[in-house]
């Protein structure tokens, strides 16, 4: 290990003011800013692989406010801390939101997703996450709380680089917020949601591809394509989108869609994967998606 | 810090760094050595434990989060010296356990899973214990050993 548990500093919060007056402390010379602790699946591994970075960390787990899933008339809002689990067994996120069940599903086992949590999964910011793919297909905001009060910022501009994200150490997420689509919307909904990877439970994807669309004859009416493994953050395809709603969804379109997505995506060679693997894959997928789109 | 917890249904008190591992706090602190370390990442279930009824891996559970919360053990599962659960049983006498590292996780999840699923099929048991490696059986004899347990009650309560 090459951090000694002495070099951290952490202390639960027990209230959301707490938590956000340690998050405003000025950085500490020698461990930086305080960082929020959730469920810890991720900050527990790095740090017993020793990468951990050397700081102070602010245990939120028993905020309970941060917890739980609330629906309203016209929106679904997650906790900060809602699980993987209570994603999983929420009926009316499966029924509208079904992208999000299936990505739960296949974020580690059990016992992770018993602890892991939505707002941790998007701080943690790795682009081979399983449920950001799922929030970019549903246009998610996400809600971030510091002193200065609440802020929101839509969750296809969150990500702006390799674990780069817009969230200033003194603010919290505590919220992630899916408009509900109203019933008479037009057209008929497909969700796709497909992750690549060597084992269902616990690997790490090579690619994920998530999409929602919304199908009328031979035309999307509305389609939106998050991608995970794919590129340094995860990917909301805009331009691909564009394209695919530029006509008729007919072959010509299609080969034009591949190669504007083809463009999109920046692929890299790693452990689990290689960038052709990973290009060939993701266009395999975006033709999978149309098929289930039943366009005619 | 000082950590007071309740394990397997007492209360403990230790000396603690906030972020110690609550599998080194089991193991080291309050001499528990039941559960088991295997990776040290989350991937293997080797140091499932259950925390207010919830399954964890405890490598990944940092101390001062188990603070005035209650965990249990596998040193929790048989009923008495002379007892075991109806678990266990059936994992002696399936065969389920080889080397032993993987089974006080898999004896766990199962229990998260039957708790959850009394009448799991194959799908839903290998759904339940897919966060448990194990490197000796192939599987097949644990799975075996879990739906049998669910059959042993199954007799167990016919009058």
């Amino acid at each position: 290990m090459s951090h000694h548990l002495s070099d951290f500093v952490a202390r639960s919060a027990k209230t959301l003011p707490e938590a956000l007056g340690l998050l405003a402390e000025p950085a500490d010379a020698e461990r930086g800013p305080w960082r929020p602790l959730a469920g810890g699946t991720d900050v527990m591994v790095t740090m017993a692989a020793g990468t951990l970075q050397v700081g102070r960390y602010v245990d939120i787990w028993s905020l309970d406010e941060l917890r739980g899933i609330t629906v309203t008339d016209e929106t679904i809002e997650l906790g900060a801390l809602t699980t993987y689990t209570e994603i999983r067994n929420h009926p009316l996120l499966a029924a509208e939101f079904p992208l999000l069940g299936l990505a739960a599903r296949e974020t580690g086992a059990i016992a992770i997703q018993n602890r892991g949590t939505i707002g941790g999964n998007i701080a943690n910011a790795s682009p081979a996450a399983d449920t950001p793919p799922a929030l970019l297909a549903y246009d998610a905001e996400v809600e971030l709380l510091s002193r200065s009060g609440p802020r929101t910022v839509p969750y296809s501009r969150f990500h702006s680089g390799y674990k780069q994200m817009d969230r200033r150490s003194d603010e919290l997420i505590t919220k992630v917020r899916l408009k509900r689509t109203p019933s008479d919307a037009p057209g008929t909904a497909v969700h796709y949601y497909r992750k690549v990877g060597t084992r269902a439970a616990q690997a790490i994807s090579k690619v994920c591809f998530a999409a929602f669309a919304r199908v009328e004859g031979q035309r999307l009416l509305n389609v939106r394509i998050g991608l995970g493994s794919v590129a340094p953050i995860p990917l909301r395809c805009t331009r691909t989108e564009s394209v695919l709603l530029s006509g008729p969804v007919d072959e010509p379109l299609i080969r034009r869609a591949e190669a504007t997505l083809a463009y999109e995506i920046s692929p890299i060679d790693d452990v689990r994967s290689t960038s052709p693997y990973r290009r060939r894959v993701t266009l395999n997928l975006l033709r999978e998606m149309l098929t289930r789109c039943q366009l005619r | 810090m000082k950590l007071t917890l309740t394990v397997n249904g007492t209360e403990r008190s230790c000396d603690v760094h906030p972020l110690a591992r609550l599998l080194d706090v089991l193991r080291r602190d309050l001499q528990l050595p039941g559960t088991k370390e295997g990776c040290g990442e989350g991937e293997c279930g080797a140091c499932s434990v259950f925390v207010d009824g919830k399954l964890v891996n405890s490598c990944l559970v940092p101390a001062l989060q188990v603070a005035g919360r209650d965990v249990q053990t596998i040193e929790s599962v048989a009923p008495s010296a002379e007892l075991l659960d109806r678990v266990q049983q059936a994992f002696l006498h399936h065969g389920g356990a080889q080397c032993g590292i993987c089974t006080p996780g898999m004896i766990l999840a199962a229990k998260a899973l039957l708790a959850e699923h009394p009448q799991p099929t194959m799908a839903e048991v290998r759904e339940g214990l897919a966060g448990n490696l194990c490197r000796c059986t192939g599987y097949t004899k644990i799975f075996d050993s879990v739906l049998a347990a669910v059959a042993a009650e199954k007799t167990e309560g016919q009058p």
